[in-house]
């Protein structure tokens, strides 16, 4: 009987004290070890499983480093925000979730997410390492980010190289004149100039911003309020849909591809031209060898509208977010800061095709590309980041939409004037302000 | 185990012994209260699954639930009928949509329901009569209806692609029946495409109740009507469609309130946003909620669209049961 209670003695002071010292010592992640957290990774690559392929041994070597278990869940981007609004409004979510950067303030706006102040981005490596451009597209300006940027993109032109050297022209457009010319030239049969993703309604949000920029417009004034219907957001979207309805330079099947048919009919060459944001992962896994197409510049408008800005594109890109209902704080910002290091950003971006968003990780040769420096170039001197209001989720929906169904008038053959264009952007106006 | 006590007076002992209070409920009390118990849980579960987030929405309707307040919506400010001022107002444009995805999922579900009940009605009376691969027949028309929603509707929109799908390959590549090249999934078809896509969706259903429906008919009236010289067509008007009435009453608003409120073939159909000509109501409150949340008057649609389809229903059964009464 002593015996056994010396034993149990034993037993119990040999499990409280491992307990009390660690307990002492919290600052180190080795007090982490064993918490398991949840990610939610958005569709990068070309399918989901390929997403989890890239991930799940970044977050093994993770595991190694930190002990921390993370339970990864890759969502397609129908389904993506759905699933963030669902958790910001019962508070049961992720603790670290990937999130589109444009979303950034719409998401701000639910207070459902862990601010970014400058202790906490300190905690993740800090302000400074960040891109500015990238740093940009965090949330409403005035606020502490929403979230830390991740992987950054930008809107380029691809053209097919053989394509151009058959009709005899020497490189790509500059300008949307030139583009029209040589679209022209290159649509023939069924293979036509340019191709675009007509039904998709957040590309065409994003060439609606482009172009109404260039046209010196805005959709939202400088108190906030929506102004889709304005002038020079009429003019910029007219001449994006004009590609289809004046020159005739796109399929008009287009007006109903939703699901990066767009890609597929570059790669086939079935379009010789095509308005993307990294595509150089999916080109190749459609079968199209690099050396067929060209990478350059959205081109400009020329002569520069009154009041246009020299900017063809918008800061794409995906930003990191942590949950503010989370229980593991600590280990969130660990991932964080791990997939936010120079070492992962280099083997992330190269997987996926995307731009790291910090500036240590450029010093890796894969970075040091002529495409890598078109895109380094656009984020850092002629992209935008869309407008960082609360609103920005309808924008996107309400004047997407609208275009999506002016393509599909244009498509089956009506003609659509400025005043259609305006008449349309301003019922999506109301619908902003009547709620 | 039974112990028996030694025999005395009842009279007596119950007069000396005061009245023992019940350890169970009465006899009949059980008899009346046991029904209740065994719904008791379907009861709850109604409640929690369907009451209750009616409720809800309901209260939702009449405040402002927008991004900023989905983590407290005890906070949402409260704006009475402004929500319902707004989707009631024709002739500003949240109404106006409203009122055309109303109207266009009216002449959608009159088409769908029509063409699906004439359909699975055809096909179940053709189908009495036994003969040689009629269970082959059936089982082969009920596919669709068993089919999962999501992997049925999906293979059509591929099939209505306009450049690689296979109605426009049969119909221009290889039929030659027009040049053009028509859009499917897009502009004023969208609208036939989706009433055809529902109608494959919906008639084996359709089918299946008529065929029920059929079984009790005895066949003695066909025969005498035959030998009075009817032919089929009058056989199905004076005999089969009047002992098909309760079912046809039945099947005829069930399909109407599933169709009135299909969602998935329009959102699996058109990826997520319908084109103008095809928006549908349940589409169409979709998008005013949760794509540019305003939950407050998606809410508010929502309501609207319960009373409307209550009025209809209602109206409906009054009409059905006076004919019956006056018959």
């Amino acid at each position: 009987m002593r015996l056994r209670r010396l034993s149990a003695a034993a037993l119990s002071a040999a499990l409280v004290i491992p307990l009390v010292v660690a307990c002492g010592s919290d600052e180190e992640p080795e007090s982490l070890a064993g918490t398991t957290i949840t990610y939610w990774a958005s569709n990068q690559g070309t399918s989901l499983e390929h997403d989890a392929s890239v991930l799940q041994p970044e977050l093994d070597k993770f595991k190694e480093r930190t002990g921390i278990t993370v339970n990864l869940e890759v969502i397609g981007w129908d389904n993506l925000l759905n699933r963030i609004l669902a958790a910001a409004t019962s508070g049961q979510g992720p603790d670290v979730l990937n999130i589109g950067n444009t979303w950034s303030a719409s998401l701000q706006a639910t207070g459902a997410f862990l601010p970014f102040d400058d202790e906490t981005l300190a905690a993740v490596g800090g302000k400074d390492r960040i891109l500015a451009g990238s740093l940009s597209a965090t949330g409403a300006p005035g606020q502490p980010p929403v979230a830390v940027p991740l992987y950054s993109m930008a809107y380029v032109l691809y053209y097919n190289k053989k394509l151009f050297a058959e009709a005899g022209i020497d490189g790509p457009p500059r300008t949307w004149d030139e583009l029209i010319e040589y679209g022209k030239r290159l649509t023939k049969g069924d293979h036509w100039g340019l191709v675009v993703e007509g039904a998709n309604i957040s590309e065409n949000s994003h060439h609606a911003f482009t172009f109404a920029q260039q046209y010196g417009g805005d959709f939202f004034d400088a108190d906030g309020k929506p102004q889709f219907d304005a002038d020079a957001n009429v003019a910029g979207i007219k001449r994006y849909l004009d590609f289809m309805g004046v020159h005739k330079i796109v399929n008009p099947s287009a007006a109903e591809y939703a699901n990066n048919q767009s890609l597929s009919d570059f790669a086939s060459g079935k379009a010789a031209m095509l308005l993307w944001q990294a595509a150089d992962t999916a080109l190749q896994s459609y079968g199209m060898n690099p050396d067929d197409y060209g990478v350059a510049p959205v081109p400009f408008e020329e002569p520069t509208p009154p009041g246009g800005r020299r900017i063809n594109s918008m800061v794409a890109g995906i930003n990191i977010a942590v949950f503010a209902e989370t229980k593991h704080k600590e280990a969130a910002l660990e991932l964080v800061k791990f997939l936010t290091s120079d070492e992962e950003q280099i083997i992330l971006n190269k997987a996926y095709g995307s731009l790291p968003t910090v500036q240590g990780a450029y010093s890796d040769p894969a970075f040091q590309t002529d495409t890598v420096k078109i895109f380094q170039e656009v984020l850092a001197t002629t992209a935008a980041p869309l407008p960082a209001v609360p609103e920005e989720a309808q924008f996107e929906t309400l004047v997407g939409t609208a275009m999506k169904d002016l393509f599909a008038d244009i498509a089956s053959g009506k003609t659509v004037t400025e005043a259609d264009v305006k008449a349309k952007l301003a019922a999506a106006n109301a619908q902003v302000t009547s709620s | 185990m039974t112990t028996t006590a030694p025999k005395t007076p009842t009279v007596e002992a119950d007069a000396v012994r005061p009245p023992q209070r019940p350890r169970m409920l009465s006899r009949s009390a059980r008899r009346t209260l046991t029904p209740y118990a065994f719904l008791l849980p379907a009861l709850v579960m109604e409640l929690l699954v369907h009451i209750v987030p009616m409720a809800v929405g309901v209260w939702i309707s009449f405040r402002s639930l927008t991004q900023f307040y989905i983590r407290r919506w005890s906070e949402a400010p409260f704006t009475g009928l402004d929500n319902y001022r707004v989707a009631l107002d024709w002739s500003g444009p949240t109404g106006a949509e409203l009122m055309h995805s109303l109207l266009v999922t009216v002449i959608y579900t009159v088409c769908t329901v029509g063409l699906s009940w004439l359909f699975g009605l055809t096909a179940g009376v053709l189908l009495q009569k036994r003969f040689h691969g009629r269970n082959v027949m059936r089982t082969l028309f009920l596919t669709p209806y068993a089919l999962p929603a999501y992997a049925a509707v999906i293979t059509w929109s591929f099939l209505l692609q306009r450049d690689q799908g296979m109605l426009n390959h049969i119909l221009v590549d290889q039929l030659h029946l027009t040049d053009d090249r028509p859009f499917w999934l897009i502009g004023d078809n969208s609208l036939w495409s989706l009433i055809m896509v529902a109608v494959w969706r919906t008639w084996p259903f359709a089918l299946l109740c008529i065929t029920a429906g059929l079984q009790p008919i005895p066949q003695e009236l066909y025969e005498a009507a035959e030998m009075d010289g009817a032919g089929f067509l009058l056989q199905v008007r004076s005999i089969t469609l009047p002992l098909l009435a309760p079912v046809n009453r039945v099947l005829i608003l069930v399909l109407v309130l599933w169709t009135f409120n299909d969602f998935s073939t329009p959102y699996v159909l058109f990826g997520g946003s319908a084109p103008h000509a095809a928006d549908l109501i349940s589409m169409h409150i979709y998008e005013s909620s949760f794509i540019t949340w305003n939950f407050g008057l998606g809410s508010a649609m929502s309501v609207l669209l319960l009373l409307f389809l209550l009025v209809v229903t209602v109206v409906y059964w009054i009409a059905v049961n006076r004919r019956r009464r006056d018959a």
